[in-house]
C-alpha cells in the first residue's frame, strides 16, 4: 500500500458561526474499515459529506485516490470544478444515509439500476443482471418489484446499500446507517455491511453500534467538537481509551 | 397491595350485545328543507321567461359544438405552454443564480400583478405598437396577420398560466425532501438530471390536485378570449343571440357545456393521481 484512498489534510468546515470540523487531518488506507464515533456535533457526519461533496470544505484538502476533490490548483489557486466534475469525482465514493433517502417512486430494482443506466450510460439489460445480482447479496433477491413504502426500514437499508455498490464505488460513505432503525431491524443491515467488510471494501462507518466496531473495525476514530481527539486499533480505542474525553464518552454510551 | 384476583366482579359481560341505530333527526330534516327549496327554484325556472325548446336545439348546434371544440384546443394547448413556463420558471426560481431567480421573480410579478383580460388586449393589439415584427434580415410579417386572434388568446393565456402555474411548481419541488437531491447528487446526478428524474416525478403527485383545478380555471378563462373574437364557446354562443335575442337560453347552453366539461376533467385528475402516485400507496387496502 503505497498511498492512502483518501488523504485529509488540515481540513476545516464552518457552519456560519460554528465550526463543525477543526483542522482535520487522516487517511484512509484500501481496503480498511473505519469506523467513526463521538457524540452528534462531532463532526463525524460532516467529514463523511465532505469527503462526498455533499458539503464543501472551507479550508484545507482532501485528496481521493490521489485526486484533489472539489478543487483544481492553478497558479497558486484554487478553482472550483464544474458540478460535471464533481458529480464525476463523487462516483469513486458511495453513500448510504441514515434515512435511506431511496427514491420512492421507483422500485427496488429500479432505485439500484437508475445510477448506472442514467448517469454511467450503461446497457439496461446488463445494468438489470447486476442489480438482480446485488439486491440478492443483500439478501432481496425477492423483493426487486416492490417499492420503497413497501419495504421495512432494514430491508430499505440493504437497498440503499445495494444502490450505491451499483456505481462500482472504490469507498463506501455509512453515515449512520442502523440508527433510524428499529432495534430488531439493526443486525440485518449490519450483517449486510460485514460481508462487504469482509469483501475488502473500504468503508467509512459513522455509528453508535460499538459491538459493529469493536468486531468488524481495522481502526476507531473519536471525534469530538469537530477534531480528532484519539484513533487507534478497535480493541485500543474502545477497550483502553488513553483520552479522558474518550473515556467520558464511552462510559456515556455504554 | 394483595395480588388481584384473576378479573374482578361488577362489570357485566356485553358481548353479543348490539350497538342500536341513531335516529339522525336534523339530517331528515335538513334534507326536506333542501328538497323544497330546490322544488321551489326548480318551479320558478319552469314558470319563468325560458324557452327550454331552444336550449334544446341549440345544445347540439353546429357553432356551438364548434365553438366548444375551440375551447378546449385553446385551454389544451394554453395549459401546455403554461405547464411548461411553469416548471422553466419555478426551476430558474429555485436556481442558485441570482439573475435567473431575479428574472423568474419579475415574471411572475408582471403576470400575475395585471389582469388577464388586459393581457389578452394587449396582444392582440400589438400591432399598434409594432406594426411590422420579425428578425431583421432573415423574416419580417405584418403584425395583424401574425397576431390572430388565435395566437393572441394562446400567447395571453398561457404566459399568464405559466405565472400561476410556476408557484405551483415551485411548492411542489420543495415539499420533496432534500435528502432526495442529496441521494440523487450521490450518485453522480448534476442538478438537472436530479430534478427530471428524481424531484420532478415525485413533485407531480403533490401539484397534480392544484394543476387540476388551474386546468378547470383555464376551461372556464377561454371564454375571456371572446373579446378578441377567438370563437370559442361563449363567443359562438353570444353570436347566436345577437342574431335571435334568446340571451338566456343560449347562455344556459354554454353554461351546460362548459359544465359538462368540468365534470369529465374530475374523474381523469383521480386516473392522473394514481398513476403518479406509484409507491406512496399503501399495500392493498
Amino acid at each position: 500500500m503505497t498511498r492512502p484512498l483518501v488523504a485529509i489534510r488540515s481540513v476545516a468546515k464552518n457552519f456560519g458561526e460554528f465550526q463543525a470540523l477543526k483542522n482535520v487531518s487522516l487517511d484512509v488506507w484500501p481496503g480498511e474499515v473505519m469506523c467513526l464515533i463521538g457524540a452528534s456535533g462531532s463532526g463525524k457526519t460532516t467529514l463523511l459529506r465532505c469527503i462526498n461533496q455533499l458539503a464543501a470544505i472551507d479550508a484545507g484538502g482532501i485528496w481521493l485516490d490521489g485526486e484533489l476533490l472539489g478543487v483544481r490548483e492553478q497558479g497558486g489557486r484554487l478553482h472550483r470544478l464544474s458540478e460535471r466534475e464533481i458529480g464525476r469525482q463523487r462516483l469513486k465514493t458511495g453513500m448510504v444515509f441514515q434515512r435511506f433517502n431511496l427514491f420512492p417512486h421507483m422500485t427496488a430494482l429500479e432505485n439500484i439500476t437508475e445510477g448506472p443506466t442514467q448517469v454511467q450510460g450503461r446497457k439496461a439489460d446488463e445494468v438489470r443482471a447486476e442489480a438482480t445480482e446485488l439486491l440478492r447479496r443483500v439478501g432481496l433477491a425477492a423483493k426487486a418489484g416492490s417499492y420503497p413504502a413497501q419495504l421495512s426500514g432494514g430491508q430499505q437499508q440493504r437497498v440503499a446499500i445495494a444502490r450505491a455498490l451499483a456505481m462500482k464505488p472504490m469507498l463506501m460513505l455509512f453515515d449512520e446507517p442502523t440508527s433510524a432503525l428499529d432495534p430488531e431491524l439493526v443486525g440485518e443491515v449490519l450483517a449486510v455491511m460485514k460481508e462487504l467488510a469482509k469483501s475488502g471494501m473500504t468503508m467509512m462507518v459513522v455509528t453508535h453500534e460499538l459491538g459493529f466496531a469493536r468486531e468488524v473495525a481495522d481502526r476507531v476514530v473519536y471525534m469530538d467538537q469537530g477534531a480528532i481527539v484519539e484513533q487507534g486499533r478497535a480493541c485500543d480505542v474502545l477497550g483502553a481509551p488513553r483520552e479522558e474525553r474518550t473515556k467520558a464518552f464511552l462510559s456515556a454510551v455504554i | 397491595m394483595k395480588p388481584a384476583p384473576a378479573l374482578a366482579d361488577g362489570f357485566p359481560d356485553l358481548s353479543g350485545m348490539q350497538i342500536a341505530r341513531e335516529p339522525h333527526w336534523f339530517r331528515w330534516i335538513s334534507a326536506a328543507l333542501i328538497v323544497l327549496v330546490l322544488a321551489a327554484i326548480a318551479r320558478a325556472f319552469a314558470n319563468g321567461q325560458i324557452e327550454w325548446s331552444y336550449v334544446g336545439r341549440f345544445l347540439t348546434a353546429k357553432v356551438i359544438l364548434e365553438g366548444i371544440v375551440n375551447t378546449m384546443v385553446m385551454a389544451v394547448l394554453a395549459m401546455a405552454l403554461g405547464i411548461v413556463l411553469g416548471i422553466v420558471v419555478a426551476i430558474m426560481r429555485l436556481s442558485p443564480n441570482p439573475v435567473l431567480k431575479t428574472v423568474a421573480a419579475g415574471y411572475t410579478w408582471l403576470f400575475r400583478g395585471t389582469p388577464l383580460i388586459l393581457q389578452l388586449l394587449l396582444w392582440f393589439n400589438l400591432a399598434l405598437v409594432f406594426p411590422t415584427i420579425g428578425i431583421p434580415g432573415l423574416w419580417s410579417a405584418r403584425a395583424v396577420d401574425v397576431m390572430t386572434p388565435f395566437l393572441a388568446a394562446l400567447l395571453g393565456l398561457g404566459i399568464n398560466q405559466g405565472a400561476y402555474t410556476s408557484e405551483v411548481m415551485r411548492a411542489g419541488m420543495l415539499s420533496v425532501d432534500i435528502g432526495q437531491y442529496e441521494a440523487a447528487q450521490a450518485i453522480g446526478m448534476g442538478r438537472l438530471r436530479a430534478l427530471r428524474r428524481i424531484v420532478l416525478p415525485q413533485a407531480m403527485r403533490v401539484v397534480i390536485p392544484p394543476l387540476g383545478n388551474e386546468f378547470i380555471g383555464m376551461v372556464k378563462a377561454t371564454s375571456l378570449a371572446s373579446v378578441i373574437q377567438y370563437p370559442e364557446l361563449l363567443h359562438n354562443a353570444e353570436n347566436i343571440y345577437y342574431a335571435n335575442s334568446r340571451v338566456i337560453e343560449l347562455l344556459i347552453v354554454a353554461g351546460l357545456w362548459y359544465l359538462l366539461v368540468v365534470s369529465i376533467l374530475t374523474p381523469l385528475q383521480m386516473l392522473l393521481e394514481r398513476r403518479f402516485a406509484r409507491g406512496t400507496l399503501r399495500l392493498a387496502r
